[in-house]
């Protein structure tokens, strides 16, 4: 008897909550970590890019109305749903990555756990990071914490999991919208946690996923008007990060990255406060 | 002698002595710069040269760094309480001095003496007594339980609030136990460097202070110095995105206080009177010379008339002149190259068939003057709609529903400022949750407090100055 063939999965973006593939027709292949070929990714284009940047857009304002505890619920619901998924990222991480099982399996433990710890900072960030303000005058004056904007994260080549959740959470959660590049090697975990996003409540938009090459997809990216911040810790090389920061002054983004001295923990809340604007708001006190 | 004719009250310069010549400010001293280099200072309002000031080159910028970075450990490790010390001294010598520089930065900056002794000074003494306070509980601001200061770091800004700025700067700077290397602005230069003087009555350690004066080469001189390890700068918008070019790939952090064109939103519930004063507040304080100036008036459709007609009267009662009057409301434009850009931005309003009203009051013939003014017959598309035009010159459009105002606010690439004017407090929460504005006056305008974080979104900058988040921009978190 024939072993059965089994049915592999196409690969594709993920924009404004539907799987595409590439407008360009282009795709390149993913290889295990032992060479062998994979499956092919959609090699996505810089028409890609602009469909992910206004999918997010149109996205954003309505996610940031969302009540936060709303949204801390949605984060909770995609960390329930990463955790129903676990053995499916593990093995991909395994296979694509070369990770032994047990430290794949601690990755996905440490992402799982740090989407439940964002989730419930949703409600609270506003709180700890503002507040009343006590001004010289008789004026009631308060501050509040509020998302960026649009947030282009380009993902790390190793640990890609993790990487990904350490850098998609901490600006969701505050209600920014994310294009995500996905990392090169190992494109497959995030497809799946896009698969994740698209059903646990995320709205469509608010993450949008690109494969493809960092090096021509960053920059479109970091150029673009629509786009509020970028978040380079995905990238090493000191080169690509200059000129992905120079584009980004074009107007006046918000960039993150190891090389410049305001990088922060992916587990502390300042990560979080840096994907956010503080409002303050003044009104007169009388009678 | 008509209702609004008063004798002049003209503020004595007796309490000011301007020397001849300024070096900078560098090791708790003054040296000549080693360009040689001077340039003139004026007083904008009668085009009278003032002073020379020194023209720093690299050379003198990279003096001034080494002083700073000598000065840095002793700082550092200084005991907060101690650091507090000097800057609760530095406070009250400025409370002392206050008609002193108040009458000098009007001299300078051509603002009334109105301003400068109610609003300039005072505000600049309170941003040291409020970061007094601070230096010695940096641990319990939010920085994590052992925030480190950065450095030296470089401080670029701006000649609309020349004592204002410097304050907001350096105050912060130093509670968190950083060393200052401050350029002041080309054309206002002297409020700083008479606070070199309260410096040393204030015994502050030499080097921790250094003052390099000069243009756009020394701060970009200050900007690219190696060993500085942040650059906080206030002013337009294309310098700050060259300043975040000049960063790029570098480990300097960078906070940016940018322009602004603020919405300020009239609706047809607003106490109206105040809101007339706060559309004057909002746009022709400080003869405009504000990034979160009240520049675009969005009136409710209805009431448009009314407010017209309110405006213009109150803006009859507007005293243009001698800025060192203190029955003067709007001074002089702050230099000829301002003067310049305001007049452009105008007439290109006037040939895009804007409709232009201005004060017909009658403008000293020496010195920088632009009445106050407004155009109507506006759209989104005009030109001085959308730039900074950093002058006494509004622009009125209307709207019908509290979206189309706020479509309409955040249709810019700014985000520093907005106000709203209405009696309806869900209205105004509904306003101020949506508008895209690092500030927001809710029945007021133009209010500012050491207490309360001002900066912007979107290409008004990043960062914020003032409160427990503006210490972010001179502390970082060091893990335990």
């Amino acid at each position: 008897m024939n072993e059965r063939i089994d049915v592999k999965k196409t690969l594709k973006l993920y924009i404004n909550g539907a799987f595409v593939r590439s407008e360009s027709g282009r795709s390149y292949e993913v290889k295990t970590s032992t060479g062998e070929f994979y499956a092919n990714a959609a090699l996505g284009s810089r028409k890609d890019v602009r469909d992910a940047v206004k999918a997010a857009r149109d996205a954003q304002e309505s996610w940031q109305q969302l009540t936060a505890y709303n949204r801390g619920q949605i984060l909770y619901r995609l960390a329930e749903l990463c955790e129903t998924r676990r053995h499916q990222l593990e093995t991909e991480l395994s296979e694509i990555e070369g990770l032994s099982l047990s430290n794949a399996k601690k990755e996905i433990d440490t992402a799982i756990d740090r989407l439940v710890w964002y989730a419930g900072w949703a409600d609270k960030i506003s709180s700890v990071y503002g507040g009343h303000n006590q001004v010289a005058a008789p004026f009631f004056n308060f501050s509040v914490i509020e998302p960026t904007g649009v947030i282009g994260i380009v993902s790390e080549s190793s640990s890609s999991f993790l990487s990904l959740i350490s850098q998609v959470a901490p600006a969701i959660t505050t209600g920014n919208t994310g294009v995500v590049i996905a990392s090169h090697l190992n494109p497959v975990s995030a497809i799946t946690f896009a698969e994740i996003a698209a059903t646990s409540d995320v709205p469509a938009g608010v993450v949008n996923i690109v494969t493809g090459d960092y090096h021509e997809l960053a920059s479109w990216i970091a150029e673009h008007l629509d786009v509020d911040g970028i978040d380079l810790t995905g990238i090493s090389e000191p080169e690509i990060t200059k000129k992905l920061s120079q584009l980004a002054s074009v107007n006046v983004k918000r960039v993150l990255s190891h090389h410049v001295g305001n990088t922060t923990h992916a587990n502390e809340p300042s990560r979080m406060k840096f994907w956010t604007e503080t409002k303050t708001v003044w009104h007169p006190i009388g009678s | 002698m008509d209702l609004h004719d008063y004798a002049a009250a003209t503020e004595s310069t007796n309490t000011v002595t301007i020397e001849s010549q300024y070096g900078l400010y560098i090791d708790g001293e003054f040296c000549e710069p080693a360009s040689k280099k001077y340039f003139d200072t004026i007083n904008p309002a009668t085009e009278d040269v003032l002073s020379q000031i020194a023209d720093a080159n690299e050379n003198d910028v990279d003096r001034a760094v080494t002083s700073a970075s000598r000065a840095f450990p002793a700082w550092a490790a200084l005991p907060g309480s101690e650091r507090a010390k000097y800057l609760y001294r530095i406070a009250r010598i400025l409370q002392e001095r206050a008609r002193e520089f108040a009458v000098l930065e009007t001299m300078n900056n051509g603002k009334p003496i109105r301003e400068t002794r109610d609003f300039d000074i005072p505000i600049s003494v309170a941003h040291f007594f409020y970061h007094a306070g601070w230096a010695d509980k940096l641990e319990y601001a939010g920085y994590g339980s052992h925030p480190q200061p950065l450095g030296v770091v470089g401080q670029i800004i701006p000649w609309n609030f020349p004592m204002m700025m410097l304050a907001w700067k350096i105050a912060p700077a130093l509670a968190c136990g950083n060393t200052v290397v401050l350029k002041p602005a080309e054309t206002t230069p002297l409020s700083a460097l008479l606070f070199a003087d309260v410096l040393e009555q204030a015994g502050l350690p030499p080097g921790v202070v250094n003052i390099v004066t000069g243009a756009g080469s020394t701060g970009a001189a200050l900007v690219e110095h190696p060993d500085v390890a942040k650059i906080a700068f206030t002013g337009s918008t294309n310098v700050g995105k060259s300043i975040m070019q000049s960063l790029a790939g570098t480990s300097k952090r960078l906070t940016l206080e940018l322009g602004g064109k603020g919405a300020n939103i009239i609706f047809d519930d607003a106490p109206i009177d105040q809101a007339i004063e706060g559309i004057v507040n909002g746009i022709y304080f400080n003869q405009g010379h504000v990034c979160c100036a009240g520049s675009r008036l969005l009136v409710q459709e209805n009431i448009v008339d009314e407010v017209l007609i309110r405006l213009q009267t109150r803006m009859l009662t507007l005293r243009i002149g001698n800025p060192l009057d203190k029955n003067t409301d709007i001074g002089a434009i702050n230099s000829r190259a301002q003067l310049t850009r305001i007049q452009e931005l105008v007439s290109t309003g006037v040939s895009e068939g804007a409709e232009m009203w201005k004060c017909s009051s009658e403008l000293p013939t020496k010195g920088f003057w632009f009445a106050p003014s407004y155009f109507t017959n506006v759209t989104d598309a005009h030109r001085i709609v959308r730039e900074e035009i950093f002058g006494p010159v509004l622009t009125i459009q209307t709207f019908r529903t509290p979206k189309e105002a706020v479509e309409k606010a955040n249709n810019t690439p700014y985000g520093l400022s907005a106000g709203i004017w209405s009696e309806k407090t869900s209205k105004i929460h509904f306003m101020a949750t949506h508008l895209k504005a690092g500030v927001v006056w809710a029945n007021t305008f133009n209010k500012f407090d050491p207490a309360s974080p001002f900066g912007g979104y979107r290409e008004s900058g990043f960062g914020r100055e003032g409160g427990r988040t503006g210490l972010g921009a001179y502390l970082k978190e060091v893990a335990s």
